[in-house]
């Protein structure tokens, strides 16, 4: 299948605009994508509910970068990203378990509840958060890039970050050093087009991200394509083996607002979000190509989406009867070795603890 | 280093302290982080009244300010007198606020905490414990003298702060207490501060890791001993 965009490169090769894929591969996409943005709506529902507290970003509109990239990579490779997190995590192998708990501040959460919704860890499956400083993970992204290197793993790290974090000093100087050391790193700006509620060309001179990194090739990738997503990925998974850093730019968006906080509809039209969300959404490219390719039935997609509305559901239901995190959690996971350390809550001559 | 060539008149001001189910990376109290560095001032306002004298002063002041403002506390109002609302109002950087007088024990806060001093000077009021309650506004400089005044009057100390407990304001505080007026107390001091813990984002953890009143209310009853402390307790 053709991608519905050229690839725009700056320095390297573009890769083919044909993606092989096949029809489980096109069905999979489409079941995890709506279980994405199924997951997203309701995350949405329980902060309104209150059951969720705090910062909350949601990806819905964004979901093809997710989903395309595990397509093009493996769980070898590394991904770090900032706390726009709960689908990526999803994608690395999370359940939905894990995620309504940790949203919810339970026990059964991947951070047992501690993280919260910016603060998404499955280090087995190489997913290294989850990150609530912007743009701080894109330096981490590249220590993991040396580790690979170091240890001759032949795999990769993605880090991730957004256009607002694209104009950062860290990631240059990180990008310098990946770029010196050949490290097997890909930096990708998932460009929403917003940075909180700034337009990227009121923050940026030059919102070509993929050519910031001057001397480092870069690819500009349709974000809202799932097989554009995956074959960049691919292509980039080699190149940075061969050839090091490599950014990629997913054009790509955002439905909702940055955060809980932001309605997302005073620096931007109806008009705009209604407009991507009937000419590029994600989802609906792949139930077209699904439909066009008689891969399956509208009805069967219909059936797709509300199994992942019911498993979204009983997910919800069975976080809600996960206990809190039990007090003496307070004082666990500070130090790796915690060397008999003593540690105090507010009045230390109520609550103290030796550090495990 | 310059030899006072070059100066740096800016204001830094931001929210600081914890604010509600951000997790670690979103709730943590730089004061005494900023206050350790010499040439910086540090003020922390409370109040309507702090926020606005003080970051006038801060504005009009030579050299670098850190100005820490608490998040939760912008949805919060207090009632402002005529002078506070004057075009000609500001604040002394450097200078504490004697928010509520007392004579059995002293309670210094600062930025949101003070609020929850004054709570439970109310509630120790109620108790027969009189409390005098210090909103400190200046971190750096620190108000030493008007600290020290009030330990001398009162014997007794208080420290607290949503800050990590270590190397903490509460510290500093209780050192300059010991160097200058040790002979006057009548008890230890005692430090209510943040856990001593990276803050967690689960609520029954979270409350527990920052300074609640009723945690106000037992260290200034153990400091006039009018509590048993847990250990003989056990």
């Amino acid at each position: 299948i053709e991608t519905s965009i050229p690839f725009t490169a700056h320095n390297c090769d573009p890769p083919s605009r044909a993606v092989t894929t096949s029809p489980s591969e096109l069905l999979t996409f489409f079941r995890d994508m709506a279980l994405m943005r199924r997951m997203e709506i309701a995350a949405d529902s329980l902060y309104k509910a209150k059951l969720i507290r705090g910062f909350c970003h949601l990806y819905d509109g964004q979901e093809a970068v997710a989903v395309g990239m595990e397509a093009g990579i493996t769980k070898r490779d590394c991904i770090i990203t900032a706390y726009r997190d709960h689908c990526t995590f999803l994608g690395r192998g999370g359940t939905l378990l894990q995620v309504f708990s940790e949203l919810m501040g339970r026990k059964d959460g991947c951070s047992k509840g501690k993280g919260g919704s910016m603060h998404f860890y499955k280090k087995e499956n190489g997913f290294y958060g989850g990150h609530g400083i912007v743009g701080a993970q894109v330096p981490l992204g590249c220590g993991l890039a040396f580790a690979q290197k170091y240890s001759k793993d032949e795999t990769v790290t993605f880090a991730l970050y957004g256009d607002g974090a694209a104009n950062q000093g860290q990631l240059f100087e990180a990008l310098n050093i990946a770029a010196l050391w050949d490290l097997p790193a890909i930096l990708v700006c998932e460009n929403n087009h917003y940075g909180m509620g700034t337009a990227e060309w009121r923050a940026a001179k030059s919102p070509a991200y993929y050519k910031r990194g001057d001397y480092v090739p870069g690819l500009k990738v349709d974000g809202m394509d799932v097989l554009a997503v995956k074959q960049a990925c691919k292509f980039a998974k080699e190149h940075a083996l061969k050839n090091g850093p490599l950014i990629l730019e997913m054009d790509t968006y955002r439905y909702h607002g940055h955060s809980m906080s932001d309605p997302g509809s005073t620096y931007r039209t109806r008009d705009e979000i209604s407009g991507v969300r009937q000419e590029r959404d994600p989802i609906e490219r792949v139930r077209k190509l699904l439909l066009t390719h008689d891969i399956a039935a509208e009805k069967e997609l219909k059936d797709i989406e509300k199994e992942a509305r019911k498993e979204v559901d009983e997910a919800i239901a069975k976080a809600k009867e996960s206990p809190m995190p039990d007090p003496s959690d307070l004082f666990t996971n500070v130090y790796v070795k915690g060397l008999g350390v003593e540690s105090f809550g507010a009045d230390r001559k109520e609550v103290r603890a030796t550090l495990p | 280093m310059s030899a006072g060539q070059i100066s740096v008149p800016i204001v830094f001001r931001g929210p600081n302290g914890a604010a509600a189910g951000v997790g670690a990376q979103h709730s943590q109290c730089y004061a005494s982080w900023y206050a350790s560095c010499p040439g910086l001032k540090v003020l922390t306002p409370y109040s309507s009244e702090d926020a606005r004298g003080l970051l006038k002063a801060a504005i009009r002041d030579p050299d670098p300010v850190v100005f820490l403002e608490n998040e939760l506390l912008y949805g919060e109002s207090f009632p402002v007198s005529a002078e506070v609302l004057d075009s000609s109002f500001c604040l002394p950087i450097g200078k504490a606020k004697i928010e509520r007088e007392g004579k059995d024990v002293t309670i210094t806060a600062y930025s949101k905490m003070v609020g929850y001093a004054l709570k439970a000077a109310e509630a120790l009021a109620k108790e027969g414990i009189s409390a005098e309650v210090i909103n400190l506004r200046s971190i750096r400089p620190l108000d030493r003298s008007t600290i020290n005044t009030s330990v001398r009057k009162t014997n007794r100390l208080v420290t607290v702060e949503e800050g990590f407990p270590q190397h903490g304001v509460g510290a500093e505080i209780c050192t300059s207490v010991i160097e200058e007026s040790f002979g006057y107390l009548d008890a230890p001091v005692e430090r209510i501060a943040g856990a001593d813990v990276p803050m967690p984002y689960a609520a029954n953890l979270e409350r527990m890791a920052v300074p609640q009143v009723e945690d106000i209310v037992r260290a200034a009853k153990r400091a006039c001993h009018r509590s048993v402390p847990l250990a003989a307790a056990a």
